[in-house]
């Protein structure tokens, strides 16, 4: 989506948004970005420490207009407590796969080497394969797939991004009315 | 012959609650909290503490308990006779009284039924609760006899919803559902309600005070910062207009908006859901922007430097392009949902509140300004196009419905509760009845529902007893819940309804001489004797086809006790102008053939060659 403007800026932002655990609620966040035309480029869905908190890490290609609107429509859910955008602020930003590879017994040492470089772990051999662990970035996890393909990849899956940002956490759960900055 | 309803003698008619007064009921109401009740009473517990006095709606199986329950409670019930007219019905109630209107009906075809009225009310930001039956809770999911997963089915048109399946939780939802719906931006909540629990029996518990949710914290509020930028845009503006929406009436702030408007000697335009928000005699107002908008209004919004925007979201139908909109002006936004600034056009200063709460803050601190060059420039620019159409054509002895809505206005002293219907009726409505005050004027804005208007009007007649309710509807929306005619009847209360009959479906009609071709594809109508159907519902009716007829017409079923349906056979082939086409700029307007701007003639068409939109 391009800003009223026309101008686009698009580029992938990570938003956390905590919401009460409570049926349907995935899926009122999911119909929202459909029906508002956001594209999502990953959506995960956890608990949290706090009972009755989930936590979701969606990211999304908008520009900033659209950011804003992602961030306003989400709060007018009503099981949305909080949004937060960090795109922009220090985080950590994780994803992970496990990706099965055809290895012959000779060739094991090669990948295994390989996998160091990746920072990923061997978690299961047979005779034929291999499966690999690896968290990171989605460009790492792409790094790893490309150099893999040469020995063939029977499967793999992959998870979306999990983020945090670095530092101190602002408090949560302040009750009180909200007070819109959109300027 | 009267249909006579069967007598309930245990509940009180709607006319003895409103005689006796809520107030009173309600304290000599017997205070049930701490008693074990069925689900069933439960609802209608909650419902009489959020002081509801009327619901809408239709039984079925899965509601039977609830139905069952209601005989006990002073709430009246209006049976209509199709799920569709109970949602217009509790929307229309709640846009003529600003209170939370309420709808009922089974599971499945009930509730699906619902759906068209529930987006009705999304679209333009109407307080409902739409209360469903839903298969017992052990047989969700199993495509049960008329299970239909509703809170899914009106995910995207609710402003939330509830599925309960514990006797426990409904007074609860309930509570939460009327909270939602009426405060913020306002909107239709649905609580779907399993069979069992309406049946089972719980201890009925009754929380006073404030609902808190954790995760809905609606901003009135507006920043300082916010309002002291627009201050000084306002201050520095040589060319302002406010443009006006529902917002104005929604937030109360008509009185405001006038002190504002005066003081800082700004002109004011309207939407359509706003007009009414602002006096249509007052010297300021300019009168409806967009579409079907005078000309001189999209002029003026046009060559503006500063745009005020209070309660309005910049729908397409007021914009025209984008690109082009108002290119010389600053914009400030007042509006209560945030996901609105900036969705259609970039603005300069958001102000995100309450509009009461804004212009409370702005009044202040507005001075007088001369404006007195903008206003000539504005005056000036009226010419021609001041003379409305109305005026221009000659008395051939045609029925215009320009000429029926004109007359309307007159014969009702302008003092009429108008709801109007969805095409080109309801624009000559806005353009012909001159709205004075709040409230006067209900219609299908952003959805745009042909067959709103009966049954709305029939929910506005339980909200305004005194008022002189009057239907303005085209034929085709009128027989799409033509059927609640015999609702109106079996309630035996009084709406006036003027059908503007011209054989077609006119603004399809009006696009398609317009942008495809003349082909009148789908657009002949024919009706029924229209005079005939109302006398099939025990109801009176007349048929009007020349212009002198239509004052004394007016009048006369204003005498009337009962409901009047007037056939009004007008021209059949009117169309509305002027008319920005949908994409095009604000300020290309198609004009009638005949009417000159500046001296020229003033029949040009700007996109003759598409009707597509952008």
């Amino acid at each position: 989506m391009s800003g009223p403007n026309g101008h686009r800026t698009d580029i992938l932002r990570t938003f956390i948004v905590f919401v009460e655990d409570k049926p349907g609620v995935l899926n009122r966040a999911a119909s929202l970005f459909r029906r508002r035309a956001f594209n999502i480029e990953s959506l995960n869905v956890g608990q949290t420490h706090v009972p009755g908190v989930s936590r979701m890490t969606v990211v999304v290609e908008a520009d900033e207009d659209t950011a804003r609107r992602i961030e306003h429509n989400l709060y007018k859910l009503v099981n949305v407590l909080e949004v937060h955008e960090i795109t922009h602020s220090p985080r950590i930003e994780r994803e992970l796969a496990l990706i099965k590879v055809t290895v012959p017994p000779e060739k094991r040492a090669e990948v295994m080497q390989i996998a160091e470089v990746f920072h990923a772990r061997v978690v299961d051999m047979s005779s034929t394969t291999m499966i690999l662990e690896v968290t990171g970035s989605h460009d790492l996890i792409a790094g790893l797939a490309g150099v893999l393909t040469e020995y063939g990849i029977e499967e793999m899956v992959q998870t979306g991004s999990v983020a945090m940002s670095r530092g101190s956490t602002p408090a949560m759960g302040h009750l009180g009315e909200r007070r819109i900055d959109v300027a | 012959m009267t249909i006579v309803p069967f007598a309930r003698p245990h509940v009180p008619t709607f006319e003895t609650l409103l005689a006796e007064g809520r107030k009173k009921l309600l304290t000599t109401f017997p205070d049930r909290r701490g008693q074990v009740l069925t689900g069933a009473e439960i609802i209608w517990e909650s419902l009489v503490r959020e002081e509801v006095e009327v619901v809408f709606g239709y039984p079925g199986g899965a509601i039977m308990p609830a139905y069952d329950a209601m005989i006990a409670y002073p709430i009246h019930h209006v049976l209509v006779r199709h799920e569709q007219g109970a949602s217009h019905m509790a929307d229309g109630y709640a846009r003529a009284s600003g209170k939370v209107g309420v709808c009922i009906a089974t599971s499945g075809p009930g509730a699906t039924n619902l759906v068209t009225g529930i987006a009705t009310a999304m679209l333009d930001s109407v307080p409902m609760v739409a209360i469903t039956g839903q298969v017992p809770s052990g047989l969700l999911g199993s495509d049960a006899f008329q299970e239909v997963d509703i809170t899914g089915v009106t995910l995207p048109i609710t402003k939330h919803n509830f599925l309960v399946t514990d006797a426990a939780d409904i007074a609860t939802a309930i509570r939460e559902a009327f909270y939602i719906a009426r405060s913020g931006r306002p909107g239709p909540v649905l609580v779907d309600i399993c069979k069992d629990a309406q049946q089972a029996k719980c201890t009925f518990e009754w929380k006073e005070g404030t609902v808190t949710l954790p995760g809905y914290r609606p901003t009135y509020t507006p920043l300082q910062r916010d309002l002291d930028k627009a201050l000084a845009l306002i201050g520095a503006a040589k060319r302002p207009v406010i443009l006006a929406g529902q917002g104005i009436i929604k937030s109360q702030a008509t009185d405001l908006l006038v002190q504002f408007a005066e003081t800082a000697n700004i002109p004011v335009a309207l939407t359509l859901l706003g007009l009414g928000g602002f006096p249509a005699s007052h010297p300021l107002n300019l009168g409806m922007m967009g579409m079907h908008g005078e000309a001189w209004v999209n002029n003026a919004i046009q060559d503006s430097d500063l745009l005020i925007a209070v309660g309005m979201r910049f729908d397409d139908r007021v914009t025209g392009r984008i690109a082009t909109y108002a290119p010389y002006a600053k914009k400030i936004h007042i509006e209560m949902d945030p996901s609105e600034i900036n969705k259609n056009i970039k603005v300069d200063v958001p102000i995100v509140g309450d509009v009461r709460t804004a212009l409370e803050a702005l009044l202040p601190h507005v001075h007088p300004v001369d404006r007195s060059a903008w206003h000539e420039r504005i005056n000036g620019s009226k010419g021609d196009a001041a003379v409305l159409d109305i005026q221009t054509l000659p008395d051939t002895g045609k029925l215009h419905a320009a000429h029926v809505i004109h007359d309307l206005w007159r014969a009702t002293d302008g003092e009429a509760l108008v709801v109007s219907d969805v095409g080109q009726h309801q624009m000559w409505e806005a353009q012909y009845y001159k709205h004075e005050t709040p409230r006067s004027l209900l219609t299908s804005g952003g959805l745009g529902t042909m067959g709103f208007a009966l049954p709305a009007a029939i929910g506005a007649r339980f909200a305004r007893k005194d008022a002189d309710v009057w239907v303005v509807v085209g034929d085709g929306g009128f027989q799409m819940t033509a059927c609640e005619l015999s609702t109106l009847a079996q309630e035996n209360i009084k709406v006036n309804v003027a059908i503007i009959n011209n054989g077609f479906l006119g603004m399809v009609r009006q696009w398609q001489q317009f942008f495809y071709g003349g082909r009148y594809v789908a657009t002949p109508i024919k009706s029924p004797d229209f005079v005939k159907l109302a006398e099939a519902h025990d109801l009176v009716g007349r048929r009007v086809t020349s212009r002198s007829e239509v004052i004394d017409t007016v009048r006369w079923a204003r005498a009337q006790p009962g409901t009047v349906v007037i056939d009004f056979r007008v021209e059949q082939e009117d169309s509305v102008y002027p008319m920005v086409p949908a994409g095009a700029d604000l300020n290309d307007m198609i004009r009638r053939t005949g009417q000159t701007v500046d001296g020229k003639a003033a029949n040009h068409n700007p996109i003759f060659e598409t009707g597509e939109d952008q």
